[in-house]
C-alpha cells in the first residue's frame, strides 16, 4: 500500500512534468507565431492596418474667379451646404432616404433622381442629395447625423455670378460634367464639381478649375471619418482668377439702357482694342444653370423671340446699313475716286437701268459734298461713290477696317460671325449669279448682302477714329497692344471724322435733333446713324400708304444702329449698338451716346483725366 | 520523504503566513493588466468596462484567498454534491435558459444569472480528484475506474455541447481526459484512447458537422479567402498584431482596435488589443506571467503529499492553460475562433470568479500542502 501510494506518486509527478513540457512547447509555439506576425511580417500587417485606417478623399479645388477690369468679381464663389448619401454605407437606400426625409424636404421627383444618380455611381461615391441648403435645414442633419448612416454633409463651395443679367454671355455658366466630358476622371465625376460650359467659363476652364488634391483621413471600419490628416494630404491647387477688359459697370449700364429691348452695345478702348463692355440683351441669368436648370424654364429661355441665350455681340449679325458710309468715303478718297468738296445731287431717288434707287429722304438732299452727305445720310451720294469705286476696291477698304473678319476674343462663337462684305466672285459661288451695278448700289449703303456683327462695327468704328488697326481683347494683359496705322492720309481721316463729328453737333445732322449733343461740357462726339432693312416695303404696300416701319409687327420692324467714339478732339472709347427692330438711328443713338458719356466721365481706362474732371465739375441740369 | 512531513497549518494568521505570494502578486500583476486595457478599449475611460472589471476582480481576489483558508477536507466533502448540483443546473439551462447570442447558456433565478458550464469546469476537477483520491492506485485502469470517470466526464459535456458550447466543453473534456491522465491510466488505454478520438474526430467532420461548422473550420483554414466574410475577425486580429510590430503603437493608440476593426475586443480579442499597442513586448511578457503562474502551479501539484490537493491543483491549471492557450492561438489565427476568453484580463464576470475561485483551490492547496488525508472517504483534518 505505501509503496502502491509511493509509485502512484512518482507517476503523478512525472506525468505532471510530461504536461508541463507540453505546455512550455505550446507557450513557445505560440511566442513563436507572434514573433512570425509582428516582427517578420510587420510591414505587410501595418500596410493592411494603413489601409483600414487611412482613405482618401478628392479635394475639390477652388475654382478661379472672374474678375472685371478694376478687380470686381463677375463669377465667385460662395458656401454652399450640401448633403450627400454614400451607398456603400447607407444600407437600404429606401430606408436612409426615409430617416432623411424626417428632417428635410424629400420630394418624389427628387427621390427619382437620387436613385437614378445612385445606380450609375460606384457604391463607395457620394452622389447629391441636395445642394444649397438653407442653415436651419442643415444643421437638423447635422444634429441627427448618428441616425443617419451614409449621410454626409459638407459645406462646398457654388459658383455665382453676382452680376447675372448683364455678365450672362460674357462669362457663361458652369455645369456638371455631362458623362461623355467627364469619363472616369474621379475629379469631373464628383457631383460638387463644375466645369465651364458658356463664355469664359468655357473658354480659359483648364485656368479657372485649379487642380484636385487629395485629404488624407482616418475611417472607422463603418468608413465613419474619425479626423482628418491636413499635414499629409495634398491640397487642392486653387484655380487661376482670369481678369476681363470689362468694366463691370459699363457692362450694368449698357444693359440697363438696352433694357426692354433687343440689342447688343460693344464699347473698346480705341487705343488698346480692349473690350470695355460687351452687352447682349436681353440677358438671362446664369446662376439657374449651376445647380440644374428646370427643363421648362430652359424651354422658356430657348424659345424666346428675344433670345436671350444668343451673345448678339459676337454672334448676331445684321446689315450695317449707313453705319458703313465712313467706310465707303474713306475708300472713296483712298482710291481718288472723289474729292472731298465735290458735290454730287440727291434729287430723292436715281434711275439704273429699269430699277429706281431711292434716297431715305423723298424729297432728296440737293447738291452734298462728303461731309454734308454724311452728316445727312445722304443715299444718293454713296450709291454714286460705290458705283465709281465698284465693288472690289469698296472691299479692299472694307476688309482693311475689319468687315468679314472674325475677332476672337477668346470666348466662344459661332463660325459664321466673321459675318460677310460681299465681292463678285462670293455672289457667284454663293447664289450662281452675276454681280450687278445694283449690287454694288446696295453695298454702298450698307444693305444688301453685307452681313456685320456689333463687335465688328466697334472695331471699325475705333480703326475709323485712329487710323490703326485695332484688335479687340476681352483678357487683361500687363502690358496693353499697340497696334500699326493702317495706312490712310490723315487729312483723309480727318474729313471723315470732322463728318461724324458733323452728325451728332451740327445742324441737320442725323443725330443731331435726336440727342441735342453730347451731354458733357467742352467734350464732343463723332457718330453715325443706320437703319437696317429688315423687310422690304412692296409696291403694293407703299401704293396702300404702309410706309413707315412702326406700323409693321415687332419682328419686322427695321434694325436700329449707331456707332459713336468719344472725345471728339482725343478718341478714347468706341461704341457700337445695334437695337433689333428698333426703328431707325433715333433709338440706338441716345444709347450709344449714353453709354460713351458714361464712358468719358468714369473714364475706367484712365486716360481723359482732366475732361472727367471737367465733366464732373459741370452744373446740374 | 521528511520534507514531505510538513506540519499542516492551522490557526488563519499562521496560513496567512504560508500562502505563495510570488503567487498572489502575479494573479495581480495579471489582473491590473486585464483592468488597464479595458480602460484603453473605451478610449480611456473607467466606464463602461474598466470599473467593473475592477470590482469584479477585487471581489474575486478576496474570494481566491478566502478558498485558500480553507481546509481541503471541506472541499472533499462538497466535491459529490457540488458536481451533482451543477449537473442539475445544467439540465435546468436545457429547460429552463436564456438564450444569448445564439445559444442557452444562462440561467436566471431572482437576480443572479449564472453560467453553469463555467461553474463545472471547478466542480468536475473537484469530484474527479475525490473519485480518483478514494481509488487505490491499481484499480485506476481498471473496467470501473474508467467507466466512473468517463460518466462523470461525458454528463456534463453532452448538455454543454448541446447549448451549444464547443469551446467550453472542449475545455471541460479535455480537463477532465487530463486528469485521468494524472491519475496513472496505462499508457496503453492512452493510446486506444487517442486512436479512437482522432477516428471519431474525423467521422464528426465528414457527417456530423452542421454546415456553419464545417464552414468555420474551413475559414480557419484560410481567412483571407473570404476577407468581409467569417474570415473578417481573424484577418483583422492579425493585422492588428502584426501591424503592432516590437514595441506597439501606444497605449490607446491602436488603430485597429479603436477605429473598430477588431470585433470583440473587450472580450476575446483583447490579447490582439494588448499586442497592438504594446508589441511583441508586452505580448511575450504576458504570456510570460502567465507562464510562470502556470510554473508555480505544477510546482504546488507536486509539493502537494495528498492525490486529491494534486489533481484539485492540476485541473485547474490544464483549465487555466487552455483558456490562455486557446485564445492566444485564436486571436493569431492557429486555431478556429471558438468563444474562449483570456483569463483574468477579458472583460467577463463569471470566468473571473470561476478562475480567482480555482487559483484560490491552488493556493489553499500551497497552504495545506502537507496535510495526507485519510483515504476510504473520512473527512479528514
Amino acid at each position: 500500500m505505501r509503496r502502491d501510494t509511493e509509485e502512484a506518486k512518482n507517476q503523478f509527478t512525472r506525468r505532471t512534468l510530461l504536461m508541463g513540457g507540453g505546455g512550455a512547447l505550446v507557450f513557445t509555439g505560440i511566442g513563436g507565431q507572434l514573433y512570425n506576425l509582428q516582427i517578420r511580417n510587420e510591414e505587410r500587417y501595418s500596410l493592411l492596418s494603413d489601409d483600414n485606417q487611412f482613405s482618401y478623399r478628392i479635394q475639390l479645388p477652388s475654382r478661379g474667379a472672374v474678375l472685371d477690369r478694376s478687380g470686381e468679381p463677375v463669377a465667385e464663389n460662395r458656401d454652399s451646404y450640401r448633403i450627400f448619401l454614400i451607398r456603400e454605407q447607407a444600407g437600404d437606400v429606401d430606408a436612409a432616404l426615409d430617416r432623411l426625409a424626417r428632417y428635410m424636404p424629400l420630394g418624389e421627383t427628387r427621390r427619382e433622381r437620387i436613385m437614378r444618380d445612385l445606380a450609375r455611381t460606384p457604391r463607395f461615391q457620394p452622389v447629391t442629395v441636395a445642394e444649397d441648403l438653407d442653415w436651419a435645414t442643415f444643421s437638423k442633419v447635422n444634429l441627427h447625423l448618428p441616425e443617419l448612416p451614409g449621410v454626409m454633409p459638407d459645406v462646398g463651395e457654388v459658383r455665382t455670378y453676382p452680376m447675372p443679367q448683364a455678365f450672362s454671355h460674357v462669362v457663361g455658366y458652369v455645369q456638371s460634367a455631362p458623362p461623355e466630358i467627364a469619363g472616369n476622371d474621379p475629379l469631373l465625376r464628383h457631383p460638387a464639381f463644375r466645369v465651364g460650359r458658356a463664355g469664359v467659363e468655357v473658354a480659359r476652364d483648364e485656368e479657372l478649375r485649379g487642380s484636385a488634391g487629395q485629404l488624407k483621413v482616418e475611417v472607422n471600419a463603418f468608413g465613419r471619418v474619425i479626423r482628418e490628416l491636413p499635414e499629409q494630404s495634398r491640397p487642392a491647387t486653387p484655380g487661376r482668377d482670369v481678369t476681363l477688359t470689362i468694366d463691370a459697370a459699363a457692362q450694368r449700364y449698357a444693359l440697363e439702357r438696352m433694357a426692354g429691348h433687343s440689342g447688343a452695345a460693344v464699347a473698346l478702348d480705341v487705343q488698346t482694342g480692349e473690350v470695355i463692355s460687351l452687352a447682349s440683351a436681353p440677358g438671362f441669368d446664369p446662376n439657374m444653370f449651376v445647380l440644374g436648370i428646370p427643363s421648362r424654364e430652359f424651354r422658356e429661355l430657348n424659345e424666346n423671340i428675344h433670345r436671350p441665350l444668343f451673345n448678339k455681340t459676337l454672334n448676331g449679325l445684321y446689315a450695317p446699313a449707313s453705319t458703313i458710309k465712313g467706310m465707303a468715303s474713306l475708300a472713296g478718297l483712298r482710291e481718288g475716286v472723289i474729292r472731298p468738296g465735290e458735290r454730287i445731287f440727291c434729287g430723292g431717288s436715281t434711275q439704273l437701268g429699269n430699277r429706281r434707287f431711292h434716297c431715305w429722304r423723298r424729297g432728296g438732299h440737293g447738291a452734298v459734298n462728303m461731309h454734308e452727305a454724311i452728316k445727312v445720310s445722304c443715299d444718293i451720294y454713296f450709291y454714286e461713290l460705290a458705283a465709281r469705286l465698284g465693288i472690289d476696291r469698296l472691299g479692299e477698304t472694307a476688309r482693311l477696317l475689319g468687315f468679314g473678319e472674325r475677332f476672337d476674343i477668346g470666348i466662344p462663337m459661332i463660325s459664321q460671325a466673321a459675318g460677310n462684305f460681299p465681292s463678285a466672285q462670293w455672289k457667284r459661288a454663293r447664289h450662281g449669279q452675276p454681280w450687278t451695278m445694283g449690287d454694288t448700289y446696295n453695298t454702298g449703303i450698307g444693305q444688301g448682302y453685307t452681313q456685320t456683327s456689333p463687335i465688328q462695327l466697334a472695331v471699325y468704328t475705333a480703326r475709323m477714329a485712329t487710323g490703326r488697326m485695332i484688335q479687340p481683347s476681352l483678357y487683361r494683359r500687363a502690358i496693353a497692344p499697340r497696334f500699326n496705322e493702317i495706312g490712310f492720309d490723315p487729312e483723309h481721316l480727318q474729313v471723315v471724322h470732322n463728318a461724324h463729328v458733323g452728325v451728332v453737333h451740327e445742324p441737320g445732322g442725323t443725330a443731331y435733333w435726336p440727342l441735342q449733343g453730347f451731354g458733357v461740357e467742352g467734350v464732343q462726339m463723332a457718330g453715325k446713324t443706320g437703319t437696317a432693312q429688315v423687310y422690304s416695303i412692296t409696291a403694293e404696300e407703299r401704293a396702300r400708304g404702309l410706309r413707315s416701319s412702326e406700323d409693321r409687327p415687332w419682328h419686322l420692324r427695321n434694325h436700329g444702329l449707331f456707332i459713336g467714339y468719344a472725345p471728339a478732339d482725343n478718341p478714347q472709347y468706341a461704341v457700337a449698338v445695334i437695337i433689333e427692330h428698333g426703328g431707325g438711328g433715333t433709338v440706338a443713338a441716345p444709347i450709344a451716346r449714353d453709354i460713351l458719356k458714361d464712358l468719358v466721365e468714369r473714364d475706367p481706362v484712365g486716360r481723359i483725366g482732366p475732361v472727367a474732371a471737367l465733366g464732373a465739375d459741370r452744373p446740374e441740369g | 520523504m521528511a520534507s514531505f512531513a510538513q506540519a499542516v497549518p492551522r490557526g488563519i494568521s499562521s496560513k496567512l503566513f504560508e500562502i505563495n505570494w510570488a503567487f498572489v502578486l502575479l494573479v495581480l500583476l495579471i489582473g491590473v493588466i486585464g483592468v488597464t486595457m479595458l480602460y484603453s478599449v473605451a478610449g480611456g475611460g473607467w466606464e463602461p468596462w474598466a470599473i467593473r472589471q475592477l470590482t469584479r476582480f477585487s471581489m474575486g481576489f478576496c474570494l481566491m484567498l478566502g478558498v485558500a483558508m480553507v481546509p481541503p477536507r471541506f472541499w472533499m466533502a462538497i466535491a459529490y454534491p457540488a458536481y451533482l448540483g451543477v449537473l442539475l443546473l445544467l439540465v435546468g439551462v436545457e429547460v429552463i435558459g436564456v438564450t444569448a447570442m445564439g445559444a442557452q447558456r444562462w440561467l436566471e433565478i431572482g437576480p443572479i444569472r449564472m453560467q453553469p458550464s463555467e461553474m463545472m469546469k471547478i466542480t468536475l476537477v473537484l469530484a474527479m480528484a475525490r473519485y480518483y483520491h478514494d481509488l487505490p492506485p491499481e484499480k485506476v485502469s481498471s473496467i470501473i475506474g474508467l467507466v466512473v470517470p468517463a460518466v462523470m466526464i461525458g454528463a456534463p459535456v453532452a448538455l454543454i455541447v448541446k447549448q451549444p458550447d464547443l469551446g467550453t466543453s472542449v475545455l471541460v473534456a479535455v480537463t477532465g481526459v487530463a486528469i485521468m491522465f494524472l491519475a496513472g491510466i496505462s499508457w496503453k488505454l492512452i493510446i486506444a484512447g487517442i486512436v479512437s478520438g482522432l477516428v471519431g474526430a474525423v467521422g464528426l467532420i465528414r457527417f456530423g458537422l452542421e454546415p456553419y461548422q464545417r464552414n468555420r473550420i474551413m475559414t480557419f483554414l484560410d481567412p483571407e479567402t473570404d476577407p468581409l466574410g467569417a474570415g473578417y475577425h481573424i484577418l483583422q486580429s492579425k493585422i492588428a498584431l502584426g501591424s503592432g510590430g516590437l514595441t506597439g503603437k501606444g497605449y490607446m493608440q491602436g488603430t485597429q482596435s479603436h477605429l473598430q476593426f477588431l470585433p470583440e475586443k473587450q472580450t476575446d480579442f483583447i490579447f490582439t488589443m494588448l499586442g497592438e499597442e504594446f508589441g511583441l513586448v508586452g505580448g511575450i511578457g504576458v504570456l510570460a506571467l502567465y507562464a510562470l503562474l502556470l510554473g508555480h502551479c505544477i510546482m504546488i501539484a507536486i509539493s502537494c503529499k495528498s492525490m486529491f490537493l494534486r489533481l484539485v491543483t492540476m485541473g485547474v491549471t490544464t483549465t487555466f492553460a487552455l483558456y490562455v492557450f486557446i485564445n492566444a492561438s485564436m486571436v493569431m489565427g492557429l486555431v478556429p475562433v471558438v468563444g474562449v476568453p483570456l483569463p483574468m484580463i477579458s472583460y467577463g464576470g463569471t470566468v473571473m470568479i470561476v478562475m480567482l475561485g480555482g487559483l484560490g483551490l491552488i493556493l489553499g492547496a500551497h497552504v495545506h500542502r502537507g496535510a495526507e488525508p485519510s483515504k476510504g472517504g473520512g473527512l479528514f483534518g
